[in-house]
């Protein structure tokens, strides 16, 4: 079994969100950036688990990125996994960045390719649908729950209002997402063994993009809460009903 | 020339949030001087002729069960088939589950820019440019798409559904599609439920609660307003409630009319997910929770005795 896990990097969650170059670009001064935490907490511990039940598993971990990539990628490899490859570039679009993966993924000859269900800056969720289709391999998206059965995957899989459960027979790419496994914190011993695991690193191949981020803009601040009593709920549900007209 | 919607279906019925998108992509089809057409793969219970008031000229039916379930590779292919058959510059989805399966998909496959989780209507002033959320609903990002074809996969919520006049011509469609290879052996629906994405009321508890043991009345309050219930990360951490009604940042984000938080502080990471709801309350015991920041209407109280209070108010405004 041969896994390969895409690692994106993110602005740490309580990141300040701000942008610079009349708003074309994400002021990055002074964030502290982290693995996308679907990548880490689903993704690559799912990857893990798999290769704790059966030690022949090779876990190979994939990020497109420049070298400021290389802490977040080390930090994963503390976690688990067997080596990374980087892709040395700034990664742009989903569908660059989809390419950049492929490009890996047909080298590698993996039965299984993990990505999160969305990285929380840009919030596509495109990445595994598109390596998918590069592939030109099934794909199962937004997994809670991942099962190996000899050379088939079982999968359960978010629906409106449920779950289903579906099979599909290996190699497939998935996306995931919460209840496919629990967070892990690395400990000494992985994060000493991190830094002998193999990093390679890759030039990129010449892909073109399909769009490109023209501007960004915040959200307009609230207008401020109006309090109500306690002792007045009353007025809260009439508020709503004839104020907010939203019951 | 045309704009083709993606129009999705959940036991044979069509979602509200494909709905939006039927609107959505109707629109962009008068801005763009075309016609909206749109596309139903699977058995339907519904009479789909009648879609055509929100906005569609026909839709496209593929009548074949091997469709009931979604197998993004095999939709895909027949969603392009068809889209390269009617000349459909600008495809629209719902950013919804299925959406996320096969926007991107098609996206590879017919070399066509793709904005996720679009909030707003196409500014085609100069070039296409679509709003998107990022950063989990702190900012917003207008994408530029380059390419001939556009693909738009619309946020649920985000687009208000108007109904007009008019029925849609129905095409059957007959074309082949690929072996299904990704099989459905068992679905597990929480029936009766509003879900989540799609609800326009959402009432949502966290820490405060201390105790799964009482949610009910969260579930009762839910109920009366036809709401989807939600939780913070702990909440569902802790197993208290399923990990589907987590929402913030690493959860699942929602727009709905109304968010109702009670017992939660409002930590950025819950605030990102639901600060795009229209209209937000906030019962909380603590005056300084941060939430109250983010909020329309708050009451500083215990939940425990506000919201059977609450709950009691409703029914007296329903009269039941
Ligand atoms: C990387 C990362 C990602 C995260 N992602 C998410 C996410 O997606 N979603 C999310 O929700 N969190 C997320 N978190 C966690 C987040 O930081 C908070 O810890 C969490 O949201 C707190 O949940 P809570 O408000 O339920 O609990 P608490 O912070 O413990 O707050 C409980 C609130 O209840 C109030 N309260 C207590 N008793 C009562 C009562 N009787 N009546 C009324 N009010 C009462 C208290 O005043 C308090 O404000 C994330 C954290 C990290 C580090």
């Amino acid at each position: 079994m041969k896994i390969l896990v895409c690692i994106s990097k993110t602005p740490d969650t309580t990141a300040k969100i701000a942008f610079t170059d009349n708003n074309t670009k994400f002021d990055s001064t002074g964030v502290q950036w982290i693995i996308n935490p679907y990548d880490e907490w689903y993704s690559l511990v799912r990857a893990i688990e798999l290769k704790e039940s059966d030690a022949s598993t090779v876990i190979q971990l994939v990020t497109v990125g420049s070298s400021e990539t290389d802490p977040i990628i080390r930090k994963a490899l503390a976690l688990g996994g067997d080596e990374a490859i980087r892709v040395n570039t700034d990664s742009q679009d989903s569908f660059y960045i989809a390419s950049q993966i492929s490009e890996v993924a047909k080298q590698g000859g993996y039965d299984l390719i993990f990505t999160g269900k969305e990285t929380i800056d840009y919030n596509g969720s495109s990445i595994g649908g598109m390596l998918a289709e590069l592939l030109n391999l099934p794909y199962v998206s937004l997994a809670t729950k991942f099962e190996l059965s000899g050379n088939k995957a079982v999968v359960t899989r978010e629906i409106d209002g449920g779950e289903e459960v579906c099979e599909v027979e290996l190699p497939v790419v998935v996306s995931c997402q919460k209840g496919v496994a629990e967070q892990r914190i690395p400990n000494m011993r992985g994060i000493m063994s991190a830094r002998a695991k193999p990093l390679k690193v890759v030039e990129p191949s010449g892909v073109n993009t399909l769009t490109a981020i023209s501007s960004f803009e915040l959200p307009p601040a609230k207008a401020g809460v109006k309090l109500v009593s306690p002792d007045n709920v009353e007025e809260l549900i009439r508020l709503l009903k004839e104020e907010a007209k939203v019951i | 020339m045309s704009v083709l919607i993606f129009i999705d279906t959940a036991e044979g019925h069509v979602k509200k949030a494909s709905l939006e998108a039927i609107c959505y992509g109707a629109k962009i089809a008068e801005q763009l001087g075309t016609s909206a057409e749109g596309i139903v793969l699977g058995t339907v219970k519904d009479d789909l002729a009648p879609f055509g008031k929100f906005g569609v000229k026909k839709i496209h039916h593929l009548n074949n069960e091997l469709l009931d379930h979604l197998d993004a590779q095999v939709y895909t292919k027949v969603i392009a088939d068809i889209a390269e058959k009617i000349v459909a510059k600008v495809i629209v989805f719902s950013n919804n589950v299925d959406g996320k399966a096969i926007a991107p998909r098609l996206s590879v496959r017919l070399k066509a820019g793709l904005v996720s989780g679009a909030v707003a209507m196409p500014d085609i002033s100069n070039g296409f440019i679509v709003k998107k959320n990022v950063f989990s609903g702190k900012a917003f990002a207008n994408i530029s798409v380059n390419t001939d074809i556009k693909i738009i996969a619309l946020n649920p919520n985000a687009y208000k559904t108007t109904a007009g006049e008019g029925t849609a011509e129905i095409v059957v469609v007959n074309i082949p599609i690929d072996p299904v290879k990704v099989k459905v052996t068992g679905v597990n629906k929480t029936s009766g439920e509003v879900p989540l994405t799609e609800a326009e009321i959402v009432v949502s508890a966290g820490r405060g609660m201390k105790g799964p043991e009482n949610w009910g009345m969260i579930e009762e309050l839910a109920k009366l307003l036809h709401a989807a219930t939600a939780c913070s990360r702990p909440v569902s951490d802790a197993h208290w409630r399923p990990h589907n009604e987590h929402v913030g940042q690493t959860g699942t984000a929602i727009a709905p009319s109304l968010y109702i938080a009670i017992g939660i502080s409002g930590a950025i990471q819950h605030l990102a997910g639901v600060n795009r709801s229209k209209v937000i309350v906030v019962i909380n015991k603590d005056p300084e929770a941060p939430f109250f920041k983010a909020a329309d209407y708050g009451i500083v109280g215990d939940a425990f005795e506000v919201v059977p209070k609450m709950i009691e108010a409703v029914k007296k405004l329903k009269g039941v």
